[in-house]
């Protein structure tokens, strides 16, 4: 190679180097930054797809009664929005888009541990997503049964749901791949110097996450091999009427689902404590105490799944066992929470877009868990089971809390990866407007559940009808901040200012390469470190 | 990794604990003649679960294997074990 080309090509980073010509250097490529990235620009088709379904739903819910679709499509839309949102946005969205980025290059090293079973997990998240969107048009029709998949409605129904659990199957196979190899990655590859208490914490909070990936996952794979069974061979697993037991089902859902939801927030947690330090030009306060609340948070959230099953008809005294241990995980949640707001006390802060949205995720996150204590508690979540205030809750939790995690990272990372810089301004107006929108449709609907309105319907009651229209003005105010989100940060990356090796004036290792990073991360020689990854005097940042 | 060495197990052993599982199933079936109440459950999975074992520990190599793969092996069957005991709280008090 040439000297001009060797430069013009190290310029680019990684973009430059690809194994193979246009697409297919990405398809076959197995560079952790390129499949991070064919995972980033999939989870964020399909997290556009997914809001796109959430408006029309909204629209639905502008009047009582009819208003643009009939109940079964109201009944297959939700059902498409919470597949889509769940599966194919935010669980693989920050560990699997992100961590690939991000998390080789935090603690020194050159790829993943197996980087062919990289992209062979993104090319099983693909065919999950492309069956999951065949399931829709063959069959019986799009699945109506909402992301829950329950029996008996789902063991009867004349709708694909088959496929659709085929596709759940493929992509949970996807899910456990990514966490083997990330937890490998992270004892074997760290390089010289990087002790376990030097990682930084977006790369301590994946280490949790990957081990729920491995160890809960298969369980979702058995509940849906058992539901096709049911389906396809009538074993009567869940059928009373041969001996089966149809809240086995919810138990065997939700022991997945359960802590999948902390697969789905550990790392947007900690996507938060790498911004945080940051942004206050300060060490993160109480390290060791969010390292152990990540590992209290994966392991406590694997035994509270019955929590979403007070009203099912399960015993008293498991409602009384899993309503306790629920609040047990407020505990290593809250320890967060002042952790990061520890941090920011007395610090230089820095309100750049990374932050603002950081911030969001703390005040977002805080109502959402708090609101869920009042859904843990057993007394009151029997009147407000399956209510809009738990449609309120979730969306507090996991939009508010995992979504604006996966904007901030995008925010704080993509500058790194591409190596351009987003106008900053618009970043901010887009984050207002997106706060606005949010309250206002989220609020509105816990207060119309507080009131009694159930979830899943497509009519309501007119009493209903004056919080049900806010709602769906707030999802058009959201909808504007989102595009007006999206829109800066695509512009940012293709025609953006360069930036330098560490715009921000991070001390972890990701800043100390160029923007974009090079193919093998670093140069000749593995890098040596000698200090923890907020330690900003000994980085030379402060 | 150059550590690694392959445990070249007899076939006389393989043969052994293969008339031992036979045996065993053998068990099963008998005592499955006889009720023993509330035991009935317990006495075939106690004889299920010494099968396992040998399967695990001869066919499956974990005899021969580093403290570390039987840890994790015993962790997962934990982890198993209290998902499927907290079902029993609602099994149990239905």
């Amino acid at each position: 190679m040439s000297e001009v080309t060797a430069t013009a090509s190290n310029d680019r980073g990684f973009f430059g180097e690809g194994n193979y010509p246009g697409i297919f250097g990405w398809i076959f490529s197995t560079d952790h930054k390129r499949i991070g990235l064919l995972y980033f620009w999939s989870v964020t088709i399909f997290f556009c797809v997914g809001v796109l379904l959430g408006l029309l739903l909204r629209l639905e819910l502008f009047a009582p009664g009819e208003t643009i679709m009939s109940a079964q499509s109201y009944n297959a839309t939700f059902t498409l929005h919470g597949v889509i949102m769940i599966f194919l946005f935010i669980i693989p969205g920050i560990p699997a888009a992100f961590g690939n980025m991000i998390m080789p290059i935090q603690i020194g090293a050159r790829d993943v541990s197996f980087p062919k079973l990289n992209l062979f997990s993104w090319y099983l998240y693909i065919t999950g997503a492309v069956l999951a969107v065949t399931s829709l048009f063959t069959g019986g029709g799009p699945p109506d049964t909402g992301w829950t998949f329950y029996v008996p409605f789902s063991a009867q129904t004349s709708t694909n749901v088959s496929l659709a659990a085929i596709a759940v199957f493929i992509l949970g196979f996807s899910s456990i791949l990514t966490g083997l190899n990330f937890v490998t990655t992270i004892h074997r590859l760290r390089t010289k110097g990087m002790t376990w208490m030097r990682i930084p914490l977006f790369t301590w909070s994946l280490y949790a996450t990957a081990w729920i990936q491995i160890l809960a996952t298969p369980v979702i794979g058995i509940t849906v091999a058992l539901l096709f069974a049911e389906r396809v061979l009538g074993t009567g697993l869940f059928d009373p009427s041969q001996g089966g037991d149809p809240i086995m089902f919810q138990h065997l859902f939700w022991i997945y689902s359960h802590p999948a939801v902390y697969i789905m927030v550990l790392p947007g947690m900690g996507v938060i404590s790498d911004i945080i330090p940051v942004f206050s030009r300060k060490p993160a306060f109480g390290y060791k105490a969010i390292v152990v609340s990540s590992i209290a948070i994966a392991f406590a959230g694997s035994l509270v799944w019955a929590h979403h099953m007070y009203t099912s008809g399960m015993s008293d005294m498991a409602v009384m066992i899993f309503s306790f241990l629920t609040f047990i995980v407020a505990i290593p949640s809250a320890i967060k929470v002042f952790n990061w707001l520890a941090t920011m006390y007395q610090g230089s802060i820095l309100l750049d877009p990374p932050l603002l949205y950081a911030l969001s995720f703390i005040l977002l996150f805080t109502i959402g868990g708090l609101t869920g204590l009042v859904l843990g508690a057993a007394a009151a979540d029997v009147h407000v089971h399956d209510t809009y205030f738990v449609v309120g809750h979730f969306h507090f939790v996991m939009f508010g809390g995992t979504g604006m995690a996966f904007f901030a990272a995008m925010h704080y990372w993509l500058p790194k990866i591409y190596g351009r810089m987003y106008d900053k301004t618009v970043a901010t107006v887009a984050w207002g407007v997106i706060m606005i929108g949010f309250l206002i449709l989220y609020i509105s609907m816990k207060v119309v559940g507080m009131q009694g309105m159930p979830r899943r319907y497509y009519d309501y009651v007119p009493e209903f009808t004056g919080l049900n229209q806010l709602a769906t003005v707030g999802s058009w105010i959201l909808a504007v901040g989102l595009i007006l989100m999206f829109v800066n940060i695509f512009r940012g990356i293709f025609k953006g200012d360069p930036v330098e090796a560490n715009p921000w004036g991070g001390a972890c290792l990701e800043w100390q390469i160029p923007s974009p990073p090079p193919t093998e991360n670093f140069g000749e020689e593995d890098p040596v470190v000698t200090h923890g990854p907020y330690d900003f005097k000994k980085a030379g940042i402060l | 990794m150059s550590e690694e060495h392959a445990h070249i197990v007899p076939y006389k052993t393989f043969a052994i604990v293969w008339i031992g599982l036979l045996i065993l199933t053998g068990i099963t079936i008998t005592v499955a003649q006889y009720d023993f109440g509330a035991w009935n459950v317990w006495v075939a999975l106690g004889i299920a679960v010494i099968k396992s074992g040998l399967v695990v520990a001869v066919f499956m190599h974990m005899k021969y294997e580093s403290r570390l793969f039987k840890l994790s092996l015993f962790a997962a069957l934990l982890i198993l074990a209290v998902f499927i005991g907290l079902n029993f709280f609602d099994v149990l008090y239905r």
